[in-house]
């Protein structure tokens, strides 16, 4: 399987660099940065990106509002929230906006992955379906 | 007894006495300049009243009097002038006279006679025998010789009867002789006997010598009616009022007025009581209005101020109540302000931690350590720290739920069936801790407005409590619901168990925050906290009685709409309506 393209999103520098360690370790071709900016600006650099783990406490742009920018500017890649709040409205708030779920800080290594593969499968099902009907369209147009 | 209670005792005393002196103060001296200013004033107006009216009196009948006695004295001239001229014998001439005096003025003149210079009455005309009586040795004859004419003092007489006399001197054919007249005393004497003012205001009339000239019966001494008239005052004829006191101390009026004519005075006395009796009256009356007005304002000086400091200590201790709760809930706020910071400032740091532990144990994996003997200790380590962060996860998040809003969409909730849902949901754990819960809830409790989820979260708490303090010797607990009868509209939630009860000490900070009875890391200190903050939330109460060795007993008091009682009786009402028709 390919190796998912995965953005970390967190002001904390050394807890970004411990798992992006972690997560590189575990098959994931991981690039991180530390803030809401920096990730709009790597996103459009990296078309290849799938999947973002977003902090939502950051300072400038927080969490949601990076989703928002995100969501505007490239709508098909899958976000998931970490949150340190155990605060539900931030999730609720954060899915609204079209986050694929959310985590609490600090968070078991494992389940991160098993939601970033959730994520992944489900963007990637969601490519194929944009191409299939590509195709669809394209064959159609042809017949 | 607390300084603080004693002070603000002090405070209330000085306030009640403040507020008595100032009303007294306030009151007092408005009623007493009104009241004294109105009875001098009318004292004095009302004295000089009686003072004017009982002089104009005495001086109407001396005037009266003087009238009376010149008019006599004009007929009995008239008659000496007539007798000078006349051709009648002097016999004829009297009978005439006499009969037409009396005629005109009826008993005024009792009879008339003419005395020659040798004191001998020649000529007599009347009632008595009187026909050449001797008068020379008479009073008013050695007086009314050497003048034109005279009226006499009242005398008793040849007769023993007193009378006066007027006497006119005639000189006719080079003699010398008196025409005298016998004037009735008894019409003179109806002149001022009719004075009469109140009981003991009399008038009478005495001569030059201090001797009365009117028959009064006032049982008055002559040396005291001489005193009466002090002579040298007299002006003109002025009438003199005066206020003595005789030898018995009693006060008395006297108004003495001179008679022209003669020289007689005209005294008028009437005892000082008597003729201000109305005055003092008044006075009195006055006076008792004046005292019942000072009882009146004593009495509300005293009660008013009693009553007012009452409810202004009961306004305190109500506020300070107040300002207990609030500080109280002041506290929770900011205690659960500051831990959802620490938690959030906390959380990062373990994070990282746990993630760095999480590398650790990464690497461990991938190195080949198998010959390494601490190899174990290090894996147990790494689960350990693991372990902890994961403890230090649950409180930080247990801390910011207790800062964090949960659900608190408020609607209309049944709380037997929160109450219920939430007994199957510890069911389980109490039957492991040997512990029975048994509901007693009453129907008809009205639907109330809170959120359910926190109610729950209540229930679920006190719960658990419950059954935590009953874990080595099992028991029950009796969840009631019912309509309280103490507090008005607000239904009440009992949890009561029959564990070991809460030794008083801790009683009373059991709702504190990170408060807590149980082992280290069992328990936060919290629950009981957040369940009383969101009790207070909903405008309810939360309280707790215990008795250590027989049970604790938790009730949470929570208001409803009375309307809610009222609509679901009106909705049941006309349902049954629906099914009868």
């Amino acid at each position: 399987m390919k190796k998912i393209k995965l953005l970390l999103v967190d002001d904390e520098k050394p807890f970004l660099d411990t798992i992006t360690k972690r997560l590189e370790k575990r098959e994931l071709y991981v690039s991180a940065v530390y803030s809401g900016k920096e990730a709009l600006v790597e996103l459009e650099n990296n078309k290849n990106i799938e999947v973002v783990v977003l902090d939502v406490k950051m300072p400038g742009m927080d969490g949601i509002e990076t989703l928002t920018e995100i969501k505007k500017s490239f709508p098909l890649v899958e976000v998931i929230m970490l949150t340190g709040h155990a605060t539900v409205e931030t999730a609720i708030d954060g899915m609204k906006v079209g986050a694929f779920d959310y985590l609490m800080k600090p968070c078991d290594i494992d389940t991160l992955v098993t939601k970033v593969n959730d994520a992944m499968e489900k963007k990637r099902k969601h490519d194929e379906k944009i191409i299939e009907a590509r195709m669809k369209e394209i064959s159609g147009r042809m017949v | 007894m607390e300084p603080s209670s004693m002070e603000r005792k002090l405070f209330y005393q000085v306030l009640t006495r403040k507020i008595t002196v100032l009303i007294v103060v306030i009151s007092f001296l408005p009623l007493m300049v009104t009241t004294g200013t109105l009875f001098y004033r009318f004292n004095l107006t009302y004295s000089e009243k009686i003072q004017a009216h009982i002089s104009e009196l005495v001086q109407r009948h001396s005037q009266d009097i003087d009238t009376f006695l010149l008019e006599k004295l004009g007929n009995i001239r008239c008659l000496a002038h007539q007798l000078e001229t006349t051709q009648q014998t002097t016999k004829v001439f009297l009978q005439n006279h006499l009969e037409l005096l009396k005629k005109e003025y009826r008993d005024v003149f009792t009879d008339l006679g003419l005395v020659n210079k040798n004191g001998i009455q020649f000529a007599y005309e009347g009632p008595f025998k009187l026909e050449n009586a001797n008068y020379i040795d008479a009073q008013w004859f050695k007086k009314a010789i050497n003048r034109p004419f005279y009226i006499s003092d009242v005398f008793a007489g040849l007769r023993g009867h007193p009378h006066f006399i007027i006497a006119v001197k005639i000189q006719s054919k080079g003699f010398d002789y008196i025409l005298r007249s016998t004037i009735n005393f008894t019409a003179f004497n109806s002149l001022v006997e009719n004075i009469h003012i109140g009981k003991t205001g009399i008038a009478f009339i005495i001569n030059s010598e201090g001797e009365l000239q009117t028959q009064t019966n006032v049982g008055l001494k002559q040396s005291i009616i001489a005193s009466m008239v002090d002579r040298n005052c007299y002006k003109n004829n002025e009438t003199v009022f005066a206020k003595k006191k005789d030898a018995l101390g009693n006060k008395y009026l006297c108004v003495t007025s001179m008679l022209k004519n003669i020289d007689w005075v005209m005294v008028f006395r009437q005892d000082l009581n008597d003729a201000f009796r109305d005055l003092w009256k008044i006075q009195l009356l006055t006076l008792v209005i004046f005292l019942l007005g000072c009882i009146v304002i004593l009495f509300v000086s005293f009660t008013l101020p009693r009553s007012i400091v009452k409810l202004i200590s009961q306004a305190d201790t109500k506020s300070e109540a107040m300002n207990k709760q609030v500080v109280e809930s002041g506290k929770l706020a900011t205690i659960g302000e500051l831990a959802a910071g620490i938690a959030h400032e906390i959380n990062n740091p373990v994070a990282i931690m746990v993630e760095e532990a999480g590398w650790i144990e990464d690497l461990l994996e991938e190195e080949d350590l198998k010959q390494c003997e601490n190899l174990d200790e290090f894996t147990r380590a790494l689960k350990q720290i693991n372990t902890q962060g994961k403890r230090c996860k649950e409180i930080t998040h247990k801390l910011l739920s207790f800062a964090r809003k949960t659900d608190s969409t408020v609607k209309d909730v049944q709380i037997n069936d929160a109450i219920k849902e939430m007994v199957t949901l510890t069911g389980h754990m109490a039957r492991y801790n040997n512990v029975i819960i048994e509901t007693n809830f009453s129907e008809g409790i009205p639907y109330i407005q809170i959120s359910s989820t926190e109610l729950q979260q209540v229930i679920l708490n006190l719960i658990n409590n419950a059954i935590d303090a009953m874990e080595k010797t099992g028991g029950t607990i009796i969840i009631k619901t019912k309509i309280s009868t103490i507090e008005k509209n607000h239904l009440v939630v009992s949890i009561e168990d029959n564990g070991p009860g809460i030794p008083k000490d801790n009683l009373d900070r059991i709702f504190d925050p990170f408060f807590t009875t149980k082992a280290v890391g069992k328990g936060t200190g919290l629950g009981l906290s957040i369940c009383y903050g969101i009790i207070q939330k909903m405008g309810g109460k939360l309280d707790v009685h215990s008795q250590v060795g027989i049970g604790t007993k938790f009730r949470i008091w929570i208001p409803f709409q009375k309307d809610y009682i009222e609509n679901k009786e009106n909705e049941s009402e006309s349902k049954n309506k629906g099914e009868l028709t």
